[in-house]
């Protein structure tokens, strides 16, 4: 719920593991595809990671849909309101479609899906070279997307916590239950 | 952290200048740290740049990049009564895996002659009923010759054709050789090991380390080869000079024709305490303890354009629960070095700019 003004704490929960979890799954990315010594082991934290994000994203999802964020502030250009609102549902569309394409991917390619040792998933896309020339490339260029967004979402939330200081950072940084920041609506036990 | 400031009250002020310098070091440097990750300066040695050596500019779309040519195989694997001691890989319990493989000739040339390949290859994808897979490249040398990747691609560059003369330059030969001495044992296997008549009688070796765990928990480490049943027949010089570029194809199916499935041992060789496990440029001594883990059967061959085999990468850092590869850092760079050929080849297929590699060309079905 969004009593406060405030993300609820399962959404600042989500977010923040998500961050750390999308943030590191890029580097992943970006340096197994490039590492002659690390591959192997990247890979295999790469494939579950992917997958835990996979199944972290339907929960937020749901959990957005049910307690909806808090509004921007009624002062924010249009312009941002817009890039704002646009830039988080494309890091929702990618937070779904990259794992997905990276496990049709490996589907694609013929490859075992491995989770972790004797652990895998079935294949989700037919064992073919045309449609893994597809993928392949998709996953690289979504990725390059993904880390843009990941950054110019990072840059809007420190200008307004630290150039507009409006509160919208604040809103998922903490409960907004606090001391000293009287609720807006009715107090309720976090 | 800020406060949330109602909307109705005026805003402090404050230079934004520092707070935006801030945010944009903040993104920089998360941004040149992604580039630095992924190979974007400098000039480390990556499995794109190895790739690129190893194509020398004239990649054969399509095609792998290495082991160029080859022959799809369909088989299978039936474990011994001491496999399951060895590790508890599926494969070695169940009575018979299904095996999708492809027998090859080392070089980058789809139409390279048979008898002047020096090094023959298999692979091997086998994957049980609980759909694990494993997969294996072997080769018919009986170490590596380097023990690094910076090595492998030292060598490729030193053994690369001059453009002046067209040959390899033997000064440049003989730097990498006193950088990297210990692939002179290699040029010396090149040299003098025999030469067989098929690839039913040669003797793959996956000269890699791998850890083996059994159903105790008990690990070691070990290598494997494929030793073939049938018995060893040399090919003679004069043979050489006059067999068909194809021979070795020609001559498997003759012989699945006429003496029916041709069978290897799966002979697993187990490491001792000091032995080098991480350097498959080191051979183990002849004494460690072997076990015949199975037996490899090849019933029928397809070719690679419109087989089963060639949309597969048989990346051998592909293993069941029960087998992991080792720390050897050529392992790790084959498993780097064949994913970038894969994606070049399949995406060359994808493009449709393929159409000898798929069989298009000699209007097959694709």
């Amino acid at each position: 719920m969004n009593r406060h003004g405030h993300f609820d704490a399962l959404a600042r929960a989500l977010h923040w593991l998500m961050a750390a979890m999308i943030l590191a799954m890029l580097f992943i990315g970006a340096g197994m595809v490039v590492s002659l010594a690390w591959r192997p082991t990247l890979l295999d934290l790469h494939r579950p990671l992917g997958i835990a994000i996979l199944l972290l994203v339907i929960v937020r999802l749901v959990n957005r849909l049910r307690s909806p964020p808090p509004p921007l502030p009624t002062d924010l250009p249009a312009i941002q309101k817009l890039a704002a609102h646009a830039s988080h549902w494309l890091l929702y569309a990618l937070m779904f479609a990259m794992p997905l394409i990276g496990w049709a991917m490996l589907s694609a390619g013929g490859y075992p899906i491995v989770l972790f040792s004797g652990v895998h998933l079935p294949a989700i896309a037919p064992h073919s070279a045309g449609l893994y020339a597809l993928l392949r490339p998709a996953h690289t260029v979504l990725a390059y997307i993904l880390f843009a967004t990941v950054l110019a979402h990072l840059a809007a939330a420190l200008y307004h916590g630290w150039v507009r200081r409006d509160g919208v950072l604040d809103s998922m940084l903490r409960s907004g239950a606090g001391a000293g920041h009287p609720p807006r609506d009715v107090p309720e036990a976090e | 952290m800020s406060q949330p400031t109602p909307a109705n009250s005026p805003p402090r002020k404050r230079s934004p200048v520092p707070a935006l310098l801030g945010i944009a070091a903040i993104v920089a440097a998360i941004a040149g740290a992604f580039a630095w990750v992924g190979g974007w300066f400098g000039e480390r040695l990556t499995p794109q740049r190895m790739t690129d050596t190893i194509e020398a500019g004239k990649p054969h779309p399509g095609y792998r990049r290495a082991h160029t040519k080859g022959v799809c195989v369909a088989g299978t694997f039936a474990p011994s009564a001491q496999a399951p001691g060895l590790s508890k890989a599926r494969v070695f319990t169940q009575a018979s895996t299904p095996i999708l493989g492809r027998l090859s000739i080392g070089g980058g040339d789809p139409h390279g002659a048979d008898a002047q390949a020096r090094v023959r290859s298999v692979a091997l994808l086998l994957k049980t009923d609980d759909g694990q897979e494993w997969r294996m490249a072997m080769n018919s040398f009986p170490f590596f010759v380097v023990a690094t990747p910076e090595a492998f691609q030292a060598q490729n560059i030193a053994s690369a054709p001059d453009p002046a003369t067209g040959k390899p330059d033997p000064a440049r030969m003989a730097a990498f050789l006193e950088q990297y001495p210990e692939a002179k044992k290699f040029l010396a296997w090149a040299k003098s090991a025999p030469w067989s008549n098929s690839w039913a009688n040669t003797q793959f070796n996956g000269v890699n380390s791998f850890w083996f765990t059994n159903a105790q928990g008990q690990r070691r480490a070990v290598r494997w080869s494929l030793r073939p049943q049938a018995p060893f027949e040399a090919l003679s010089e004069a043979q050489r000079k006059q067999s068909d570029a194809d021979f070795l194809s020609e001559e498997f199916d003759a012989r699945l024709a006429t003496t029916g499935p041709v069978k290897w041992d799966l002979v697993v060789t187990e490491a001792k305490d000091g032995d080098p496990i991480d350097d498959p440029s080191q051979p183990w001594p002849q004494d460690r303890p072997q076990v015949v883990a199975g037996t490899v059967s090849f019933t029928a061959t397809s070719p690679q354009a419109t087989g089963g085999c060639r949309d597969i990468n048989y990346d051998p850092t592909v293993v069941p629960d029960g087998i992991e590869p080792s720390k050897d850092p050529i392992l790790a760079a084959r498993s780097a070095v064949y994913s970038v050929s894969f994606n070049r080849r399949q995406h060359e297929i994808g493009a449709g700019q393929a159409p000898e590699a798929t069989g298009a060309a000699k209007g097959e079905a694709k």
